[in-house]
């Protein structure tokens, strides 16, 4: 019948709304299994478009009729052809504008809190990789942190709120993407803030972010603390803003805890894991919202798209805080790890300076999940 | 850069997913079975693609070669090569020859697979002359030497085996199955 687009904006509501869908995603079989668009209640068949070049009439029971049905493949090309086809046999199905690509950059701004002096607090949830980024805006100015390389989202939301950014800000140097922090910083003329422990290597200028340095946003004072919490790089600091919010970077997440390997330096950096989790987030109010910078399973995310949770409630619910045995802590973060995060050498390295991949290129590093956690 | 030999040459240059793979489709009908085609795209997803469509169409996917942006995707059209019966009767198996090859003994090994076989995949001690060019190129070898015929599965090189004890080699020794299972040590083009 018809071929209609869907937009991943459009994708990332169902998802938050825990609509059904019907995916067909078309991408070869590794791929698929790699990485693909999760949701609690979207259905899937993987078939690559190029078993199809003959027809779909193989496959067209596998296709349900009382479902929205959504033809994805890696760029947008395949699955129009797919969609099509479909559309020939009789059925009515969207295909992903942008494919796998627009999934992986497109970002989901959600509002996790207000401030004390009015302001607001933001995450953009980039639901295709697992990548959170926030705003803190207060009094017509703006703080980013952790953003990723699609500069524009940050730079229209903040100048739409009609706010001014005044500093930027990462909690450490990202293995898993590629950060937005040192453009957005060039493009609007503010202080990019980077871990010295972290940015040895970095070839630009930046301010050092330091455990005990508050950043002040807005003229009523929202004060960012510092909070220096090693172990997922040597570099990790995390961030209480508003004595409110726990911006715990790589280091904790919602339902598991950073990996340390990233900078081949799990054994080493272990033992500051430990340390960060278990004695100085201890020391910190369990009333604190942990807004982590990465959530690694659909689950993780709130009924409205955000991801955040009460500090004390990650202390009895997140198994990563709750290992007694220092010996079995350990072997949890360095044996059996999960793969490493494509091309994170080279993402590490962009993040430095060192390299400057075209854009296509960067997009090819990004793909796939985020990879940093372990549980 | 280096040269492998092709005998088609498919200019997807340009072409974004899914036409680098609807276009070597359509160019395999054109080429006899066991020939191989170049392909030449631009598209960076064309080479998990390309090498999962020959996996599931029963084509060899021999390798790429980057070439500036270009990736230069080597496909060798399948045959029935597998389902031939063998007829030379001097075979020795892969471990066989393996032993052989350690023992560093005075053989020589002659790969009659295409060259674009060769160059992406081959043992470091073997020369290259493909099948179908063997009996010009016969000369090249020595008629007293021990020599063994690798191929992709044994079919090409009991051909060849047989073809050589025709032109009156007395010492020829036919690798069944050959590089498709071969696990010992190769070398390939840019190595």
């Amino acid at each position: 019948m018809t071929v209609n687009v869907m937009t991943a904006g459009e994708v990332a509501k169902k998802v938050i709304n825990k609509d059904a869908l019907f995916i067909l995603d078309v991408r070869n079989e590794d791929a698929f299994a790699d990485w693909k668009i999760e949701g609690d209640n979207f259905d899937y068949f993987n078939i690559p478009y190029f078993e199809l070049l003959d027809g779909v009439e193989g496959i067209m029971e596998k296709i349900p009729s009382d479902k929205e049905v959504l033809v994805v493949c890696a760029k947008e090309g395949s699955s129009v052809m797919v969609a099509e086809m479909l559309a020939e046999e009789g059925l009515t199905v969207s295909y992903l504008k942008g494919g796998m690509k627009s999934w992986s950059e497109h970002l989901e701004p959600v509002k996790v809190g207000d401030l004390k002096d009015g302001g607001e607090l933001y995450q953009f949830v980039r639901i295709g990789k697992g990548c959170l980024s926030y705003m803190v805006i207060s009094n017509g100015e703006a703080a980013i942190i952790d953003a990723t390389r699609m500069t524009d989202v940050f730079l229209n939301f903040a100048e739409s709120k009609g706010a001014k950014i005044t500093n930027v800000l990462d909690t450490h140097l990202h293995a898993d993407h590629i950060s937005g922090g040192r453009s957005i910083a060039e493009k609007t003329n503010t202080t990019y803030w980077l871990p010295p422990k972290d940015a040895e290597e970095v070839t630009f200028d930046y301010a050092t972010l330091e455990g005990g340095n508050v950043v002040t946003i807005g003229n009523t004072a929202i004060d960012i603390h510092a909070l220096y919490s090693p172990g997922h790089t040597i570099g990790s600091t995390s961030f209480v803003v508003d004595e409110k919010f726990l911006l715990s970077g790589d280091i904790l997440f919602i339902d598991s805890i950073g990996r340390p390997d990233l900078a081949g330096k799990a054994e080493d950096w272990v033992g500051d894991l430990r340390e960060s989790l278990y004695t100085r987030y201890r020391e910190l109010s369990g009333e604190l919202v942990v807004l982590p910078a990465h959530f690694m399973i659909i689950d993780e995310l709130n009924e409205d798209g955000s991801v955040a949770e009460k500090l004390g409630t990650l202390f009895v619910k997140n198994h990563g805080l709750n290992i007694d045995d220092e010996a079995e802590f350990r072997r949890l973060v360095t044996e059996n790890l999960p793969p490493q995060p494509n091309a994170y050498q080279e993402i590490r390295e962009t993040n430095m300076g060192k390299i400057t991949p075209e854009e296509e290129k960067q997009r090819e590093m990004e793909i796939g999940p985020n990879r940093c956690a372990v549980r | 850069m280096e040269q492998v030999k092709s005998n088609m040459v498919l200019d997807a240059k340009g072409l974004a997913c899914p036409m680098p793979i609807v276009k070597t489709k359509k160019a395999m009908k054109d080429v006899e079975a066991g020939q191989v085609v170049e392909v030449q795209a631009t598209d960076k997803g064309s080479k998990a693609d390309m090498e999962a469509w020959a996996k599931s169409s029963g084509h060899q996917y021999l390798g790429t070669i980057e070439d500036g942006d270009v990736l230069k995707h080597y496909i060798r059209k399948s045959n029935d090569e597998e389902k031939a019966e063998r007829k030379h009767p001097n075979v020795a198996n892969n471990e066989e020859f393996q032993n052989k090859l350690h023992a560093n003994e005075n053989i020589v090994v002659l790969d009659v697979r295409e060259e674009a076989e060769y160059a992406f995949n081959h043992i470091k001690k073997s020369i290259s002359i493909p099948l179908g060019e063997l009996e010009a190129r016969a000369n090249e070898l020595d008629k007293a030497a021990e020599i063994y015929v690798v191929c992709r599965t044994g079919s090409r090189s009991d051909m060849a085996a047989q073809k050589l004890t025709e032109l009156g080699f007395s010492n020829v020794i036919n690798v069944v199955p050959g590089m498709s299972e071969w696990n010992g040590e190769t070398t390939s083009i840019g190595k």
